[in-house]
């Protein structure tokens, strides 16, 4: 695979133009919170921090691979050509959404773009994605599986037991493990034996005997890089690699919980609301990853800044269509409820 | 001529012809395929046939996700007990992801454990869990009792479109029973009359079904016409045969190894209470374990589970309690 300095202008300006689109959509589901109250229920989950790592990751698959993320999904099946207009209808629980309101925001699934499912249960992703990737491999068909699970994930049993799984197997997996430094509410130093003892996520990999890579997740060329190795490993049968990919998770875990009929919204990030920390956030908002890497292809000449500002202008006039689009779409007849249970 | 098995070969001499017809069946578990001499592994290669570690979250997951992309995973648990460490995928993965994903991906494969080993393995590797699961939209269980079921269900278990809990009893592996020529298929809900009756209907499933025809046998000899139901899939479950049959004979008694409290048989009760009550002549009868652990001493261990004694009891006393309030 090329390396990131190897990237046409054209496949540079489509990287910043995806990380912008996934800042965006998660804006506009946050902001539905507090335009359309009652239209999103239940809890959603925003990738906002994490575009660079997404697009950086997403950047090296091959057509047909497959990739398999957790309950915070909105931004990888923006990325990998799903309809943005029926995402953002799942989310308002709309017949146009993308799984016809039966899924919603945790468990938003394209098949047809190659996201089979997303698992709201933290950690059981990661061994659908060794499965997806056991196929693959059974079938031979040269398929390599990206499976992405938060640092909270990385404490359940279900890592462990797939990790070492998918290592004796040699499964032509990549574990991307989005280390945005929260595991839901909690500080990573308060659950992590690694982060407490001030080393990288990415040594659990030294059990598994597998290569384990962190990776600055704010800078999408830096990503495409460290995956790019681990995607042409598992390629080649040569087995999975742990890549550590670190950013900072610019929303609150999700919207407040609260019981109806108190509305729900975002409040602010943990780091005010719980840790009363205001100059983490204000850090982690200096190193937004869309202004780095705008930043950088304005200085190395890929486009200029009225160009970047029509990317900006053109993605936040889509995402106005799509939350219309999602608006308009009818609700699904309550009799729809008994579809599906059984193929 | 129907071919006389052992329970035990019927299974296995399903799976395998189920992997010869179908490549994409794929049969992994601990302590299996562990040399080249293994006969899976002989016949359908490392690829197919695996030996796992002791990681029945990454087993399971993993035939969910294989499943998803175009496999039929069988996925050898040994038993049913140790699907609990990995409940989470039997219960909320495998049966769910179908339905959120507003019907986009299909999720077949196969569970499959032995359970209710009454043969002093105590608490934790005898019990009857299949009421866990026998109420999960999504997901299908399966308890078969004599060979040719064993080998018919597990045949639709791997190619059922759904995820399916294969439950095969320790008590009836080594028994033999005639198995039909061909290929057999067992469908799922379709309950299954062991012994015709007029005078009582026992359901019972698995272990329960041998002893309700053994009890059924004692019966006959006061008299007594019992018809025995198995249901042979307690999800999805046959609830108009057994109605039908308590139509016939009036009288009810429900067997099931479980303890007693949100057993299979309360289930089948429930219905037969709202679609069969006009036929009872006798309230239902429940023969079920008591309500405790399984106790490793076999003379506690047989005092807590039903018995062909038990059975002939409860019979017996709804043939009295019709006698009575006529």
């Amino acid at each position: 695979m090329p390396t990131s300095s190897q990237l046409s202008k054209e496949r540079l300006i489509w990287m910043y133009t995806q990380m912008c689109r996934i800042r965006e959509f998660e804006e506009r589901v946050k902001r539905t919170f507090v335009e359309h109250p009652g239209v999103i229920r239940g809890h959603a989950h925003l990738g906002d921090g994490a575009e660079a790592s997404i697009v950086g990751c997403l950047a090296t698959r091959h057509e047909e691979d497959l990739v398999m993320p957790s309950y915070r999904c909105h931004g990888y099946p923006l990325v990998l050509g799903t309809s943005a207009g029926k995402l953002m209808a799942e989310i308002y629980q709309r017949s146009d959404g993308v799984c016809k309101g039966f899924g919603g925001s945790m468990h938003l699934a394209d098949p047809a773009h190659h996201m089979p499912t997303a698992s709201g249960i933290i950690g059981q992703g990661i061994a659908h994605a060794a499965g997806a990737a056991y196929a693959a491999q059974v079938k031979k068909t040269g398929q390599v599986i990206y499976s992405f699970f938060g640092d909270g994930s990385s404490k359940q049993g279900a890592f462990f037991e797939t990790l070492n799984m998918a290592a004796v197997w040699k499964l032509p997996v990549v574990f991307i493990l989005e280390n945005n430094g929260y595991q839901a509410y909690t500080k990573i130093d308060l659950e992590d034996a690694n982060a407490m003892a001030g080393d990288p996520l990415s040594q659990k990999a030294k059990a598994f005997s597998i290569p384990g890579i962190t990776v600055d997740g704010t800078d999408p060329l830096a990503v495409y890089d460290v995956v790019s190795t681990a995607a042409d490993r598992a390629r080649a049968g040569q087995g999975p690699s742990l890549i550590e990919s670190k950013f900072y998770r610019m929303s609150p875990h999700g919207n407040a919980i609260t019981v109806p009929p108190v509305p729900t919204q975002f409040q602010e990030h943990e780091a005010i609301e719980v840790y009363g920390n205001k100059a983490e956030f204000a850090a982690a908002q200096a190193n937004d990853p869309i202004k780095k890497f705008r930043a950088k292809l304005i200085g190395n000449g890929t486009f200029t800044d009225a160009d970047a500002k029509k990317i900006e202008d053109g993605v936040k006039a889509e995402m106005e269509e799509v939350v219309k689009f999602a608006l308009a779409s009818p609700l699904p007849a309550g009799e729809e409820a008994v579809k599906y249970v059984y193929a | 001529m129907p071919r006389e098995m052992m329970f035990a070969e019927a299974i296995a001499v399903a799976i395998t012809e189920e992997m010869q017809r179908d490549s994409n069946v794929v049969f992994y578990g601990q302590n299996m395929a562990m040399t080249d001499r293994d006969p899976f592994v002989r016949k359908f290669g490392k690829d197919r046939v695996r030996i796992t570690p002791i990681s029945e979250t990454a087993e399971l997951g993993i035939a969910v996700g294989a499943a998803m992309q175009g496999l039929r995973p069988v996925v050898e648990l040994y038993m049913a007990e140790f699907m609990l460490v990995a409940f989470d995928e039997v219960i909320n993965e495998a049966p769910r992801l179908r339905y959120m994903s507003g019907g986009q991906v299909k999720v077949p494969c196969v569970f499959k454990a032995g359970f209710g080993f009454a043969a002093g393995w105590a608490g934790q590797h005898s019990n009857c869990t299949y009421h866990t699961m026998m109420g999960i939209p999504g997901l299908r269980v399966a308890l078969p009792s004599c060979s040719a079921d064993a080998y018919g269900l597990i045949k639709s278990a791997i190619r059922d479109d759904n995820p399916v809990v294969y439950l095969h009893h320790y008590m009836l592996m080594l028994d033999k029973s005639p198995v039909p020529d061909g290929d057999y298929l067992v469908p799922f809900g379709v309950a299954d009359v062991k012994r015709p009756g007029t005078d009582v209907t026992i359901v019972a499933t698995a272990w329960m079904v041998k002893k309700s025809l053994a009890a059924a046998e004692m019966l006959a000899k006061d008299g007594i016409s019992a018809e025995v139901v198995d249901p042979r899939t307690v999800a999805p479950l046959d609830v108009d045969t057994i109605v039908k049959s308590v139509k016939k004979t009036g009288r009810l008694v429900l067997v099931d190894q479980a303890p007693r409290h949100a057993s299979a048989a309360v289930v089948i009760a429930g219905e037969v209470a709202e679609h069969g009550f006009k036929y009872l002549k006798a309230p239902v009868k429940m023969v079920t374990a008591l309500d405790t652990s399984v106790p490793y001493s076999e003379t506690m261990e047989r005092y807590v589970l039903p018995s062909e004694e038990k059975i002939v009891a409860a019979v017996k006393s709804v043939m009295a309690m019709q006698a009575a309030t006529v």
